[in-house]
């Protein structure tokens, strides 16, 4: 089930090699989704480009295809044409195996949902992509409590996540999507399950992440003052990219008439 | 790596206690079962097999009567025994035969000292010995001149000395059997049960002659009960067999046409049909036992199913975070196997603890080898992976989208 033609060490050498290029770099990608009723076109042809270190904000009403967008970048989908290239190379050819390498060494994800482990200790959720990654237990212990430390949880590291509070159980979750040291960390709106204050703080952490360790982040939100955190913003509408932009002077409008020209200058 | 998923594996099935323990229930039932049953059914083919190889091999035996009707041995009417201390004699100059002992035998109080057993005397010729090859564990056998001369010495079996000696050595002593003393000249070994379950080991064996003309009074002269004939191989036993009737028919002058009146029986024959029937028996016990480990196999396959289908969610997370499609295998097929594992440990306490109980409570015999607790462990583990494959699969297979929206 597992398609071993790739040679699959020298992909992913390269995917993880820091590239001076785009981080993500997609061209006329399309998604499509196949239900008992029909065909439905949900991405219609995105071009975006990613730069080393950037902030990127994704905004847009629900349902138009903002979530679609970030899973296709996390490696947890496949487009359905059009290329995507992770740090330069194209994810197409890359089997399942090396996509999950991919996930676990090179893209964090942060979801809404949290997405944490039930029944596992807080540190055992931090630790687990170091699991995947077959570091030993004592360094996945000293990394997951650092990690956890550093998001401000390090005495709870033996609560379960259902001990805690929301905005604590999303520091968790980025802890753990940054405890292999990722590139890129995706988050599909990480605060939209936290009041303004809990939201502030993570926006808070994101914020030091990228500026303090030039962590690439890409994240999705539908508040403006979470966007607002954000150097770069996309805004999408019905999978058609209608802003792409400053963050900042008035780009802020949710108008779709501003559709900016440089979105077809990016191609 | 391996060491985080055993600690996971047994984290996700303590958190469901039991579900866990009802699914090894199925393992514990079936494991011990088979090792149960298996034990039983050694048991039985043990018993058998000692009981045929205590009795002798390339047996015939000459029975009166003729067994034309319905197979059973009629015996003729007012004639106690139409066979003859000398039909036995004629029988042993047969060329395939290797020896022929007749015997007659009867019930008699045996008092030594101040004890005394009740037992079966059987007289009969010092070919008896090396017919049914039974050795002696002291003293020698009777002779041909004891016969002549109608002594009175016995032979003893293990139990008869058992329970009128005891520790004493008895060879030498004189025992009394209807009041009449004997000399004990020898001790059997011991041979156990018959196939018939007697006990073989309480008898006293002493001349035939002796117990024809002095020991029982009601006997017609030089009748006997029955012949035992061995045969000198295998190979020879139908010749053998059909050379007796011939020469029997001609002795006791029946004309053509006419039923015997006597019956010859093949006793190794009838020895290797009980064997097989035990086989079969010990068989059809191991397949019926491992049905019920196949049900338990089935219950595991039933639950690892429900918990990747609980647990969707979760394999969507680890693959988000990097698990790969054989890690997620891995995981469940390790859950699969510690629940068949540890059922089976279980299984096998269980099985041994049952088998000796049953044993102990109706004294049948049980064999519990290590070969069946190993056959059990491998089908055990076996089965773990059989069943816990396609689960295990099922969710290695999932897409990482899939996995993760699924609610
Ligand atoms: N698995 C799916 N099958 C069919 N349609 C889907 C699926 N996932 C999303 N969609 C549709 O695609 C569109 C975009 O969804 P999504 O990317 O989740 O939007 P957003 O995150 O911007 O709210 C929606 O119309 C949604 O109904
Ligand atoms: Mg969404």
């Amino acid at each position: 089930m597992i398609g071993d033609s790739v040679p699959q060490g020298d992909n992913e050498a390269a995917a993880r090699e820091v590239a001076s290029g785009p981080v993500i770099h997609i061209r006329n990608l399309r998604k499509e989704y196949t239900s008992v009723a029909g065909v439905i076109p949900v991405l219609h042809g995105l071009n975006i480009e990613v730069m080393p270190s950037e902030f990127v904000a994704i905004m847009g009403a629900s349902g138009s295809g903002k979530s679609t967008l970030m899973n296709i970048l996390g490696c947890l989908d496949i487009a359905t044409s059009g290329s995507y290239l992770l740090n330069g190379h194209d994810v197409a050819v890359l089997d399942r195996d090396t996509l999950a390498h991919l996930r676990n060494d090179l893209i964090g994800f942060v979801f809404q949902g949290f997405n944490l482990l039930p029944r596992a200790s807080l540190l055992d959720n931090v630790a687990l992509p170091l699991v995947y990654s077959k570091v030993s237990r004592e360094e996945r212990e000293a990394r997951a409590n650092e990690m956890l430390g550093k998001v401000g949880l390090a005495k709870y590291r033996d609560s379960q996540p259902n001990q805690i509070s929301g905005g604590q159980q999303q520091r968790v979750a980025i802890a753990r999507a940054l405890v292999n040291r990722p590139q890129l960390l995706l988050a599909d709106e990480p605060t939209g399950n936290l009041d303004s204050h809990t939201g502030n703080e993570i926006m808070n952490l994101f914020k030091e992440l990228n500026e303090r360790d030039g962590i690439t982040i890409v994240l999705i939100t539908h508040e403006v003052e979470v966007a607002a955190y954000a150097h770069r913003l996309v805004r999408l509408a019905d999978g058609h990219i209608v802003y792409d932009g400053s963050s900042h002077e008035g780009a802020m409008s949710k108008n779709p008439t501003e559709y900016s020209a440089a979105v077809h200058s990016t191609s | 790596m391996i060491g985080a998923m055993l600690n996971e594996a047994w984290v996700s099935m303590w958190a469901n206690r039991l579900r866990t323990i009802l699914t090894m229930l199925g393992m514990v039932i079936g494991v011990s079962a088979v090792i149960i049953m298996q034990a039983v059914g050694q048991g039985a083919q043990q018993e058998v097999q000692e009981s045929i190889e205590s009795m002798g091999s390339n047996l015939l035996m000459v029975l009166p009567g003729s067994s034309t009707s319905g197979g059973g041995v009629r015996m003729g009417a007012g004639a106690l025994s139409t066979l003859t201390t000398n039909d036995a004699e004629a029988i042993e100059e047969l060329p395939t035969v290797a020896g022929a002992a007749p015997s007659v035998s009867d019930v008699a109080q045996v008092i030594y000292g101040a004890r005394n057993w009740s037992t079966q005397i059987t007289g009969t010729t010092p070919s008896y010995f090396s017919v049914r090859n039974w050795d002696f564990a002291a003293g020698a056998p009777f002779t041909d001149t004891d016969l002549r001369s109608v002594t009175r010495v016995a032979i003893l079996g293990k139990t008869v000395v058992d329970n009128l000696f005891g520790d004493e050595n008895p060879v030498g002593k004189i025992i009394r059997i209807k009041n009449s003393p004997y000399v004990v000249l020898g001790v059997l070994s011991a041979k156990g049960q018959s196939l018939m379950g007697r006990d073989q080991d309480d008898a006293i064996l002493i001349p035939i002659t002796t117990v024809q003309r002095k020991l029982a009074s009601n006997q017609v002269a030089g009748s006997v009960r029955f012949i035992m004939v061995q045969v000198k191989s295998a190979e020879a036993m139908p010749k053998a067999e059909q050379d007796i009737v011939d020469l029997l028919r001609q002795r006791h002058r029946i004309r053509e046409g006419a039923e015997n009146d006597f019956t010859v029986r093949n006793l190794t024959a009838m020895a290797n049909t009980a064997a097989e029937t035990t086989a079969v028996m010990s068989l059809m016990l191991g397949i019926i036992a491992s049905i019920s480990l196949l049900v338990g196999g089935i219950g595991i396959m039933n639950i690892m199913l429900v918990s990747v289908t609980e647990r969707t969610r979760e394999i969507g997370i680890r693959m988000a975070i990097g698990a790969r499609s054989r890690d997620i295998l891995l995981q469940f097929l390790l859950e699969a196997i510690i629940i068949s594992i540890f059922g089976c440990l279980i299984g096998v306490i269980l099985g041994i603890g049952g088998a000796l109980a049953a044993s102990g409570m109706t004294g049948i015999r049980v064999v519990i080898t290590i070969s069946s607790i190993l056959l059990a462990f491998t089908v055990a583990a076996a089965v773990g992976v059989f069943f816990g494959w396609y689960p295990a699969r099922q969710a290695a297979r999932l897409r990482p989208i899939d996995a993760l929206r699924f609610q």
